[in-house]
């Protein structure tokens, strides 16, 4: 088992150096909200999603909309489910407390680099559980770090601190395009979430035009039913995810 | 810090309902792989989701930042499908907010 969680923890560094500095930022970003460095400590440890830390982050104006922040951490981290069942072989015969316990240390990055070194020629939940210790250390680090430098930073506008999250979802987005099947759907999420944004308060449009935009193949799809069932692959599950952040 | 004020008491209902959320899903999912159904409507709507959620997240913001704000995130997307690197793409793109400020 040490064997296997140190080999995970090794096959993830390359990625945890693009995690620390991701990480950074959102420190930065938090120190600027006044979150203090414990509440974003314990916030890695407990949530540990990268992408929907960043969403708190930026929803963070007292008082708290906590129903809608919680509501969009859930749909944005809606994947793991998926995540999650892609891992039910590595699992398999495992007791209910291992599961239970390193589920929590699945990030995209590991569970990543763990389905790639299991394809190729088996891995274990060691190796997946290595990956997550690693990951999630690199992530706090990094964020602690971020968020000393960030409480020095005076004017975060000068250096553009206030369009690093933007400018990450932009990327993020950008990695996410799956080809031509994906403007009916990313235009229909686009112009839901730009009309949403200026009709209700409050943070509902990404939850509104993620939700809409996704909903557009779904309907294709149980529309053409009848004539055309689609296959089962679970690699295109793996590839749409692959290219996600923590 | 006093752990009863109201302040903390709802930074720590926020941040138990974000970990709450995504330890059910993560532990759902593992736990519900036989019952998730592999094809059909629901595989498409979670496969399209995540870039969904993204776009909807920033469309507002650069929709309404000014002609910077377009730019930047235009630079950003550009980098970030050339170079397949995020953090690359993040810094070009604030590299030009940055730079559109100092000149202004």
């Amino acid at each position: 088992m040490i064997a296997e969680i140190r080999k995970g923890a090794v096959a993830n560094l390359p990625v945890g150096a693009s995690v620390a500095a991701y990480g950074s930022v959102l420190g930065m970003l938090a120190a600027q909200k006044g979150i203090s460095w414990l509440q974003l400590l314990v916030m890695n440890l407990f949530v540990f999603a990268g992408s929907a830390q960043f969403v708190m982050v930026d929803m963070w104006l007292p008082p708290l909309p906590i129903l809608e922040m919680t509501l969009a951490v859930l749909v944005i981290n809606m994947r793991y489910l998926l995540i999650g069942a892609s891992l039910e072989p590595l699992f398999k015969g495992k007791s209910w407390l291992h599961k239970a316990g390193i589920i929590h240390l699945v990030a995209d990055e590991n569970w990543a680099v763990t389905m790639a070194a299991h394809r190729r020629n088996g891995t274990t939940t060691g190796f997946l559980l290595g990956g997550g210790l690693c990951l999630c250390t690199i992530w706090s680090t990094g964020t602690l770090l971020g968020h000393r430098l960030g409480a020095l930073v005076t004017h975060p506008e000068r250096f553009a601190l206030d369009f690093a999250f933007v400018a990450v979802f932009t990327a993020l987005t950008v990695s996410m395009w799956r080809g031509k099947r994906d403007i009916a759907p990313w235009v229909t999420a686009a112009i839901l979430a730009v009309a949403v944004e200026h009709w209700l308060p409050g943070k509902w449009y990404i939850v509104i035009g993620g939700i809409g935009g996704a909903l557009v193949p779904a309907l294709q799809s149980s529309l053409n039913k009848p004539r055309r069932p689609a296959p089962a692959s679970d690699s295109s599950v793996a590839e749409a995810l692959m290219e996600e952040n923590p | 810090m006093n752990i009863l004020s109201p302040t903390d008491l709802s930074v720590a209902m926020a941040i138990a309902g974000a970990a709450l959320a995504t330890y059910c899903l993560r532990l759902g999912g593992l736990l519900l792989a036989e019952h998730l159904p592999r094809n059909g409507g629901f595989k498409q709507f979670m496969e399209a989701l995540p870039g969904t959620i993204l776009l909807s997240l920033i469309a507002p913001g650069i929709f309404s930042a000014g002609f910077l704000g377009g730019v930047a995130a235009l630079t950003t997307a550009a980098c970030a499908w050339k170079t397949k690197n995020v953090l690359l793409a993040m810094v070009a793109g604030m590299g030009v907010v940055a730079a559109g400020r100092w000149l202004a």
